[in-house]
């Protein structure tokens, strides 16, 4: 088997993709909109790479009537590590414009894929956790009722509308991604003959 | 044949005749069909403009919208006002702190918004106290009285506070001459002549708003009324109406009424700078109260100052200067191009107007009449642009469109006549209901009227409204103003009793900072608790200081023991809420001053003295949340001498409950 070298479109799509993981610390990655008839300009929670940001005091003070835990970003290992993830990716990205090896770019691709599923998984364990397990003497019980957020999408939540979508790091992300695996099919269908 | 269509026609004749002598116009007749839609704004629109209107005798300002009269918010000012703690609160207190101790109200008649260049920025607006002489600065960043500056030497402070075109000062003329507070005051009443002098005071404006009371110019003992700045070419000096020329001291109605004319007095207040530079103010000893607002630590500060700077405009000549002015003039009105001086003698026939442009070229011309106590009286002749001819009975107040109209009101007759500045043409006239006063055009009396809508402020509305005892609603008429006819669109009440307004476009307010909620972090007020982890009581002698917090929908601490009858228990109460439109309140039975209304983020003290023992109740006033109900707690007092520790608690109890 050889290590077929990859071209040099690739390589410069390989630096755009680390810099959106670099970019993606700055900006957050994921943002749940609340809507409520008496919150008429909206709340919302940003979820940076390293911290919880937006409106989230007064979602936790909301929080407390129905008996939801409060969000606070010591809770969260992830805020914890997922900076040196991206970091780490973005390093990839750059180290593979030097080994320019497609195997290289696929591993890469499918680890992305795989940590994109993990994290997925994990963020939905969160929300399952936070909207399933609340105070039994909460103020407002309400028989069969959960708040688990959508993972991605519109849920109505009692008196609350939420949209759980990307935000600017999310959508930076999902670009590396398609970056990525625009790389790895252009040198496995295009470079054939290589 | 013949005869029948003759009696058939003088029937008819008759009939007309009979349908057309009743009363010959009501108010159905002055509103066209369109009129209500012209004043309609859809629930959740907003109004165009902000229109904040003086409450009068009520001593508070109200906000209303325009072209809704939609009454959005009263702001205490100069009366202590229980339902926002104003005047209760040990922070508010010090807000109406005067030389005479505490005046817990006033009487304001005038409203004034700060200008740069000639026109409304939407900073701040200012109130005059009529009682007790004083100048408020309302904050429009947060709706509240900043700053409360008293004025010495002065007696019913009406004409005031108006304002120069970069808000360099805000005056105030004395209506009541007296004799000055630097002078023996014990002197007989009909000395008057001799002992009594006004005062004018220049209250100079800072950057951030902070008033300075920079110099008064003493003059002779008459009636100052109603005043206004010059503006563009006249910016530099300021027009004061007097009555009372006459220097009577009793039963004015008929022996203030005497001459016939009395004056307004020009003031280059440039000038009067020179001499204060050139060393030519004295000072004299007088007592007066400065008291400040401080928006990080929620608190007021009050200072007894005690020297001014007067200036002698009978020494020094080319500050002031009379312009005849017929008869017992009111209103004193400047034009947008600064040109035109527009007095109204309330018992005169006719308009005056005069010119800027002549009067200084009868200044430079020496064209006097001789001087009235020192100060050079112009020729009226010499300073005249022209008379509105019988305009209406009983003129008061005029403003602009900044379309070259002038519209003034008429008391006597009940109603605004709209007349062409220059041709000095009666162009169009409209009832008022009833006895109008001020009137107000969006930005009528700066260089740039936003000419679309007028309102009139009346005194009388008998049978406009649903009777409502003896006491009816207090009064404010919209029209429209944009077409060659002025059309009534909305009759609306108003608090106290209506005098001047001011208005602004909405928008130049609600977004130049506006303030939602006071950042928790920035809360330096010394008796604050950050959190519920520094809620905590504390007593030092008999004084005990409850550092309380709250949130929705609990106080913390909730559980007060260890209060003694005879104690003095300071409620200082942060709300730590951190939310636009999430204000708590907090009362406690048995409190004989007030409640609290605290701001998201703001602390507020009660102070409490509890007479009797037992358990006092202390509850949540502004419905806070869907557990509004359950924001309470309780303080136990105990008798004088108990030994019952002091403690305190929120979620557990302390002491531990015995079984």
């Amino acid at each position: 088997m050889k290590n077929i070298k990859i071209s040099s479109l690739s390589k410069v799509l390989l630096v755009i993709t680390g810099l959106l993981f670099f970019g993606a610390l700055f900006v957050p990655m994921w943002q749940i909109q609340l809507e409520a008839p008496q919150y008429p300009e909206g709340l919302v929670l940003r979820l940076h790479a390293n911290k919880i940001g937006g409106d989230v005091e007064i979602i936790n003070g909301l929080n407390h009537y129905i008996g939801m835990a409060t969000l606070h970003t010591e809770n969260f290992f992830e805020f914890k590590v997922l900076p040196y993830v991206f970091g780490t990716f973005a390093l990839i990205a750059i180290l593979l414009v030097f080994v320019a090896k497609r195997k290289a770019v696929l591993a890469f691709l499918i680890t992305y894929v795989v940590f994109i599923a993990l994290a997925a998984v994990d963020f939905y364990r969160w929300n399952y956790e936070y909207g399933h397990n609340l105070d039994p003497n909460a103020a407002i019980r309400v028989p069969g009722m959960a708040y688990q957020p959508p993972l991605i999408g519109y849920k109505q939540l009692l008196n609350f509308g939420a949209y759980s979508i990307p935000d600017t790091g999310g959508w930076m992300l999902t670009a590396a991604g398609i970056l990525l695996f625009l790389i790895v099919l252009k040198e496995y269908k295009f470079n054939k003959n290589n | 044949m013949k005869n029948k269509f003759v009696k058939a026609i003088f029937a008819i004749a008759l009939g007309s005749a009979l349908f057309t002598s009743c009363k010959p116009k009501n108010s159905g007749d002055a509103v066209s069909g369109d009129a209500a839609q012209k004043a309609y704004v859809a629930p959740g629109k907003y109004d165009e403009f902000y229109n904040f209107v003086s409450g009068g005798f009520s001593g508070q300002l109200s906000v209303y919208g325009l072209p809704s009269g939609r009454l959005f918010r009263v702001i205490p000012v100069f009366s202590v006002d229980p339902e926002k703690g104003w005047g209760y609160s040990e922070e508010t207190k010090p807000m109406l702190n005067t030389s005479n101790g505490f005046v817990p109200w006033d009487d304001l008649h005038h409203t004034e918004m700060s200008q740069t260049n000639g026109e409304v920025d939407g900073r701040w607006v200012f109130g005059n106290a009529n009682n007790t002489p004083r100048i408020a600065r309302i904050d429009l960043k947060t709706f509240k009285t900043a700053e409360i500056i008293e004025l010495p030497n002065s007696g019913g402070n009406h004409s005031s506070p108006f304002i120069t075109e970069n808000t360099e000062y805000v005056v105030a003329g004395t209506r009541f001459s007296v004799p000055a507070d630097y002078a023996n005051g014990d002197v007989a009443i009909n000395t008057y002549k001799e002992n009594f002098k006004g005062h004018i005071s220049f209250v100079k404006v800072g950057k951030e708003g902070e008033m300075d009371l920079a110099f008064q110019i003493v003059t002779p003992g008459v009636n100052f009324d109603l005043s206004h700045a010059g503006k563009g070419k006249s910016h530099g000096w300021f027009f004061f109406s007097c009555y009372n020329t006459e220097q009577a001291n009793t039963l004015l109605e008929v022996n203030a009424s005497q001459r016939d004319k009395d004056f307004i007095m020009a003031v280059n207040w440039k000038k009067a700078e020179e001499y204060i530079k050139a060393g030519k103010g004295k000072k004299q000893t007088v007592k007066y109260a400065h008291n400040k607002w401080n928006e990080k630590t929620h608190t007021a500060t009050s200072e007894i100052k005690n020297e001014v700077l007067v200036l002698d405009a009978a020494a020094l000549k080319d500050i002031c200067y009379m312009i005849p002015c017929p008869k017992s003039p009111h209103g004193c009105d400047v034009d947008p191009t600064g040109e035109y001086i527009v007095g109204s003698g309330k018992l005169a026939a006719l308009i005056p107007v005069f010119s800027f442009d002549k009067l200084m070229g009868a200044i430079k011309n020496k064209k006097f009449e001789g001087d009235y106590g020192g100060i050079n009286v112009v020729k009226y002749e010499a300073a005249l642009h022209g008379e509105v001819q019988k305009p209406g009975l009983g003129p008061l107040h005029t403003e602009f469109d900044g379309r070259g109209n002038a519209y003034t009101t008429f008391f006597v007759s009940s109603e605004v006549v709209k007349w062409d500045i220059k041709s000095l043409k009666v162009l169009d006239r409209v009832p008022t209901y009833y006895s109008v006063g001020h009137l107000c055009i969006p930005g009528g009396d700066s260089k740039k009227p936003f000419g679309k809508y007028l309102i009139a402020y009346n005194k009388i509305t008998k049978d406009r409204y649903l009777p409502t005892g003896p006491e009816l609603a207090q009064s404010a008429q919209i029209f429209d103003i944009s077409g060659d006819k002025m059309e009534l669109v909305l009759d609306f009440p108003t608090i106290g009793e209506p005098h001047y307004a001011q208005a602004a476009p909405a928008d130049l307010i609600r977004n130049n900072g506006q303030l939602k909620f006071y950042k928790i972090a920035d809360n330096n007020h010394p008796f604050v608790a950050k959190g519920e982890k520094e809620a905590k009581v504390t007593r030092k002698g008999n004084r005990v200081d409850v550092y309380m917090t709250s949130i929705r929908s609990h106080f913390a601490p909730d559980n007060i023991e260890g209060i003694k009858v005879g104690d003095e228990v300071y409620f200082h109460v942060t709300n730590l809420e951190q939310d636009w439109d999430v204000p708590h309140g907090f009362a406690i039975k048995g409190a004989d001053n007030g409640e609290l209304l605290i701001m998201p983020g703001e602390t507020a003290t009660l102070k409490w003295v509890p007479k009797k023992t037992g358990i006092w109740p202390m509850y949540c006033t502004d419905f806070c949340s869907a557990l509004h109900q359950e924001m309470q707690g309780y303080v136990r007092v105990s008798p004088a001498g108990s030994s019952v520790p002091l403690s305190w608690s929120v979620g557990t109890n302390l002491p531990k409950a015995t079984k």
